[in-house]
Parts: C-alpha cells; structure tokens; sequence
C-alpha cells in the first residue's frame, strides 16, 4: 500500500474510531462536573489500566486524525500536492501520531 | 449538506477545534485544576462555557459531515443509507442536548 493511501485510510479509521468515543467523552464530562464524588469517580476511573491504555489509542488517534487535517488543509491551498512532497508528508503524518501517542504513553503510564 | 457546503463546515470545524483544542492543552499544562471545584468554577466560567458550546457545535458538525462521507463511500443500498443516517443524526441532536443541558445546569 502506498504510504499515502495507509495515511488517507487511517484518517478514516481514526475518525470513525473518535466519533465512537465521543458519547463516552461527553458521560465522563458530565458525571466530572456533577458532584465532587463524580469528579473522584472520573478520576479514579484513569487508575485502570485499561483506561489508560485506551487514552493513549484515543490520544494516537487524536493525533494522526489532527496531523492528516492539517495535511489536507496545507494541500488545499496548493502546498505540497507535488507527489515526491506528498509522499513525504504521509510519512511524516503517520510518524508524527505515533510519536504524539508515545509521548502520551510516557505521561500517562 | 453537500458539495461545497460540506467542505466548508468540515474544515471551518476543524480549525474550531485545533484552536480551542491548543487552547485546553495548554492551559492543562500550565495551570491544571486540581480539585472539582477548581474544575468546575473553570469550566462553568462564562468564557470557557461558551468555548465548550462552539467546540461542541463543531464537532457534532464536523461528525455528521466526515461520518457521512464515509457512509457514502462503504455503504450501497439506500435503505441502510438512510437507516445509519438517521441514528447518527439522531445521536448526534441529543448529544448537543446533553452537551448544552451540562453546561446549562452547572451554570445554575
């Protein structure tokens, strides 16, 4: 697959993946800011493991989603659309989530 | 919502939440809140309610244009169409009625 079809893909997947998390995110807001014991209940939540780990992928797919916008956006206005350019940027868009998420990883775990 | 339209909303939205998104980020870094009060004072505060009204607004509509784009794009038969069209439409109006119904009653 080329490297510019597994970025366009995974804009996709990403998407999809963040619009799924998006009722669990506006829950987590809600019962945050209901009570103080709601507040301890969200934050005790980040004590798991598995939330973590679900953070960071959350985080990864955040990122990746974000950078291959900004990539369209740049492309819209005519920069980087040279294939050799675009090339490098779906690179540098895959590479960039995965550096955002292990930087998450590093905070979070 | 088609055509031009669509590729407006999806990157006007975008840009919305990038800001507001930079803002939120930097803010937790340089200033978290450490209890619920703190939280809730900052997030019920005028300016930061009416942020959280305008990054919602943006992305329920930067949900309903990308998710239905790629509904278009995998699934064929109108009647499946129109079925997944109709709960994300649905979800995503009472997710803006969640949404404003939290910042409405932690404003009191």
């Amino acid at each position: 697959m080329p490297v510019g079809a597994l970025t366009s893909i995974a804009h996709r997947v990403t998407g999809i993946c963040l619009a799924l998390s998006i009722p669990a995110v506006v829950y987590f807001l809600d019962l945050s800011l209901q009570s103080p014991q709601g507040y301890a209940q969200v934050v005790g939540w980040f004590d798991h493991l598995v939330v973590r780990i679900g953070l960071i992928l959350l985080i990864w797919a955040l990122a990746h989603h974000l950078l291959a916008g900004i990539r369209h956006l740049l492309m819209d206005i005519d920069a980087g659309s040279q294939l050799r350019v675009a090339r490098r940027s779906a690179l540098l868009v895959n590479i960039g989530g995965i550096v955002v998420a292990l930087l998450a990883a590093g905070v979070i775990l | 919502m088609t055509g031009l339209r669509a590729w407006l909303v999806q990157r006007v939205s975008a840009v919305c939440m990038l800001l507001i998104t930079l803002f939120v980020l930097v803010h937790f870094l340089v200033d978290p809140p450490r209890s619920y009060l703190a939280w809730h004072d900052w997030m019920m505060s005028p300016g930061i309610s009416v942020l959280t009204l305008v990054f919602f607004a943006a992305l329920f509509s930067h949900m309903w244009v990308g998710v239905r784009d790629v509904v278009m794009d995998y699934i064929h038969p109108t009647a499946y169409r129109v079925l997944v069209l109709a709960v994300l439409g649905i979800s995503l109006v009472a997710m803006a009625g969640w949404v404003l119904r939290i910042v409405l009653i932690g404003r009191g």
